[in-house]
C-alpha cells in the first residue's frame, strides 16, 4: 500500500497543474454548500441576536427593513427621519424607555452613530481603552473601527463630507476620540459613536466661529444694527470643537424639529409594549416595528434564496463530479501503455486498480483537508465575514 | 538442444499456440537455452517473435507443449503464480523502453519492486540499483526524468530495471530497434555484459542483421510458424 501511495503521489506531483485543479475543484465543491451554511448560520445567529436585543423600534414610516438595518445593523439605507419631538412624546411615558439614534454621517468608511449613553448601557457596551464621550466633539470607537483606522484615544477622526462639489453643504468635524470599546461582535464594533447633538453640528445644525462682538478686523462684518451683526464669508468656521472654542459652539431653529433616525424603545412589559404599538398603529407619520419580526421576515426570503442556491451547488456538484470521473477515465485511458508495461513486469489490473485507487485517495484527502481549513476559518472568522457582508 | 552441457535454463518442447481469431499457428517442437547463452530470434514481422516472448514469460499460455524456466513448468502455474513468477525472474528489455515518464530513473529501476508483493525492497536492493546504474553508466541520472535522457540513456535504465531482480531469463524485444547504429552496439556490449555477469540466458528478438554476429546463436522463426486461412 505504502508503494502504490508513492506511486501516486510521484504521479500526482509529475501532473501538479492537472491535480491541483482536480483538488480545486472537489474542494470548491464540497466546500460552497458547507460555507454558505455556516454563513447562513451566523448571519441567521448575528441578525436574530441584534434583533431580539432591540423589543421596539419606532421610527418613519417607509421601508420597515431599511429602518431596522439602519437602526440595527448601520447599513447605508437612509430611512426618512423623525424629529425630536417623538423623542420627548415618548419619554412622556414612564414604563418605556427611549434610546434616540442617528446614523446618517461616515467617518472614513465607519457609520458614526448619534446616540445617547443610555444606548452603551442597553447593548451592554463597555470602554476597553479610555473614556465615553462627555462633551461635544468627541466620540468613542467601535473594537474593529479602532483596529482598521489605528486610532485610540487621544487621535482625531475626520467625519466624510457627504458631498465635495455643495459648498453650502455638510462640512468635515475633527472629531476627537477618547475611547475605544471591547469587542462585541454586533454591528457595534464597526461604528463610531458620538452624541446626538454632535451629529447634529456634524449636519451644519449647531455650529462655532469667531466671536463677532470681540472681533478686531471690521472686513468680517457686513452689517451690524443696534444689537444685531452680521458676518460675511470670511467669518472663520470652527471644523474642531475644542476647549478654546467649545463656548462658540451654538444651535439654530427649534430642538423639536432636530432629526433622529429612529427611536429603541425598552417597554417596561408587555402590556407597555402593546400600548405603545396601539398608539402609533394608526399614525401616518409613525411606524412601530417588532425588529425580530422584520429580521425573521428577511431571513425568509434568505433562506428562500439558498434553497435555490443548494440547487445550483447541487447541479455544479453533479457536473464536477463527472467532470472529475471524466478526468480519470481519460487518465485510464492515456495510462494505457504503461498498464500494459505492469501486466508485461508481472503484475495483474488489480494493480492498476489500486495505483488509481491511490490516486483518487490522495486527490480526495487533499480536496477534504483543504475543505477542512477552509471550513474551519469560515467558522473563525464567520461572525467578521458576516458582518462585513451585512455592513 | 544437442550439445549442451549444463542444464538448460530455457526449455521448450512440443510448443503449439494459435491465437483464437485462427489466423496464425506456432509450432516450436524444441528450442533450449543454456545459462548465459546469448540467442537472437529473427523473422519477419507477424511470424509470432513476441507471441515467443509472451508464451515464455506466461502473459499467454501455450495450447499445447510445455515451458520451462530455470526448472519451473511456466505454463503448468496459475495466473497469479505465473504474474508473480515473471516479475521475479524474468527481465524484460522493450523496444519504446516502457519507462514511466514521471518516476525519477532510480524509482524506475525499482519499479517492479514497487508494483508487486513478490518482490521485497530494502537497503540492500537500494544499493544494488546504484551499483548497477554506475556500471550501465546512468548513475549520475538517478534523479532526473526519463523525458530528460537520451534514447541511449533510457535504454540503459531499461536494461537496468530489467536486470535488476536476480533473473532466470531476459527477454529483449527489438531492445536496439529505436537506437542509432553507434547507441545499437553499445547497449548490446552492454546488455551481453550485464547478461554475462547474471549469468542469465538472452533471448533477444530483433531485426537488425547487422548485430547477429554478436549472439551465440540465431534462430530463424520463419520454420516455426505457418499462417492459416482466416
Amino acid at each position: 500500500m505504502r508503494d502504490d501511495l508513492y506511486i501516486a503521489w510521484r504521479y500526482i506531483l509529475f501532473n501538479r497543474a492537472r491535480s491541483l485543479v482536480l483538488v480545486a475543484c472537489i474542494t470548491l465543491v464540497a466546500f460552497l454548500p458547507l460555507s454558505l451554511s455556516l454563513l447562513l448560520n451566523e448571519v441567521e445567529r448575528s441578525l436574530r441576536t441584534r434583533a431580539v436585543d432591540t423589543p421596539l423600534l419606532v421610527g418613519a414610516r417607509g421601508s420597515a427593513l431599511d429602518l431596522a438595518m439602519s437602526s440595527l445593523y448601520f447599513d447605508d439605507q437612509q430611512p426618512k427621519t423623525v424629529s425630536m419631538a417623538l423623542l420627548e412624546e415618548l419619554e412622556q411615558d414612564r414604563r418605556v424607555m427611549s434610546v434616540p439614534l442617528y446614523v446618517r454621517f461616515k467617518a472614513r468608511g465607519f457609520p458614526v452613530v448619534g446616540t445617547t449613553l443610555d444606548y452603551m448601557d442597553l447593548r451592554g457596551l463597555s470602554v476597553r481603552h479610555g473614556r465615553l464621550p462627555a462633551l461635544l466633539g468627541e466620540c468613542v470607537l467601535g473594537a474593529e473601527a479602532a483596529a482598521k483606522l489605528g486610532m485610540g484615544p487621544g487621535d482625531h477622526l475626520v467625519t466624510t463630507p457627504e458631498n465635495l462639489f455643495d459648498l453650502a453643504g455638510i462640512y468635515p468635524l475633527r472629531m476627537q476620540v477618547v475611547g475605544v470599546l471591547h469587542p462585541s461582535h454586533t454591528a457595534d464594533d464597526r461604528a463610531v459613536f458620538t452624541d446626538l447633538k454632535t451629529a447634529w453640528v456634524i449636519q451644519g445644525l449647531g455650529h462655532g466661529h469667531q466671536d463677532l462682538a470681540q472681533t478686531e478686523d471690521p472686513s468680517v462684518i457686513l452689517d451690524k444694527r443696534d444689537s444685531n451683526v452680521t458676518a460675511n464669508a470670511k467669518l472663520v468656521q470652527y471644523n474642531e470643537i475644542n476647549a478654546d472654542n467649545m463656548g462658540s459652539f451654538h444651535f439654530h431653529g427649534k430642538p423639536d424639529d432636530y432629526p433622529l433616525s429612529a427611536v429603541i424603545l425598552y417597554p417596561e412589559d408587555e402590556k407597555s409594549a402593546t400600548l405603545l404599538r396601539g398608539r402609533y398603529l394608526d399614525s401616518e407619520r409613525y411606524q412601530v416595528l417588532i425588529p425580530p419580526e422584520v429580521i425573521e421576515g428577511l431571513l425568509d426570503n434568505i433562506f428562500r434564496i439558498k434553497r435555490v442556491l443548494d440547487t445550483v451547488v447541487l447541479i455544479v456538484g453533479l457536473a464536477t463530479l463527472l467532470a472529475v470521473i471524466l478526468v480519470f477515465a481519460l487518465s485510464i485511458r492515456l495510462r494505457q501503455r504503461e498498464m500494459e508495461t505492469i501486466f508485461k513486469l508481472g503484475c495483474g489490473r488489480l494493480t492498476m486498480v489500486r495505483l488509481l485507487g491511490a490516486e483518487i485517495a490522495i486527490v480526495a484527502l487533499a480536496s477534504l483537508a483543504l475543505g477542512c481549513l477552509l471550513a474551519l476559518a469560515t467558522s473563525r472568522f464567520g461572525d467578521d465575514l458576516v458582518r462585513m457582508l451585512v455592513a | 538442444m544437442p550439445g549442451l552441457s549444463v542444464p538448460a535454463m530455457l526449455k521448450i518442447r512440443s510448443l503449439e499456440f494459435a491465437y483464437s481469431d485462427g489466423g496464425f499457428r506456432l509450432r516450436i517442437p524444441e528450442l533450449d537455452m543454456a545459462p548465459g547463452e546469448r540467442v537472437a530470434v529473427i523473422g519477419p514481422s507477424g511470424s509470432g517473435k513476441t507471441t515467443l516472448l509472451n508464451l515464455i514469460s506466461g502473459i499467454v499460455v501455450p495450447d499445447r507443449g510445455s515451458v520451462q524456466v530455470g526448472g519451473e513448468m511456466v505454463n503448468q502455474l496459475n495466473d497469479r503464480a505465473r504474474r508473480s513468477f515473471r516479475l521475479r525472474h524474468i527481465g524484460f528489455v522493450f523496444q519504446d523502453f516502457e519507462l514511466l515518464d514521471y518516476l525519477s530513473v532510480l524509482d524506475n529501476i525499482l519499479h517492479p519492486y514497487r508494483i508487486g508483493a513478490a518482490l521485497k525492497l530494502d537497503r540492500s536492493v537500494r544499493d544494488r540499483a546504484r551499483t548497477l546504474a554506475e556500471k550501465l553508466g546512468v548513475a549520475d541520472k538517478l534523479s532526473r526524468h526519463p523525458g530528460h535522457l537520451s534514447q541511449g540513456e533510457r535504454q540503459r535504465v531499461a536494461i537496468c530495471r530489467a536486470l535488476l531482480p536476480a533473473r532466470r531469463l531476459i527477454l529483449a524485444d527489438e531492445a536496439t530497434g529505436n537506437l542509432d547504429p553507434e547507441n545499437k552496439l553499445r547497449i548490446l556490449d552492454l546488455l551481453f555484459k550485464s547478461v554475462e555477469a547474471c549469468g542469465a540466458p538472452l533471448l533477444a528478438v530483433t531485426h537488425d542483421h547487422e548485430l547477429l554476429g554478436q549472439f551465440d546463436r540465431v534462430v530463424d522463426f520463419r520454420q516455426f510458424f505457418e499462417e492459416r486461412p482466416r
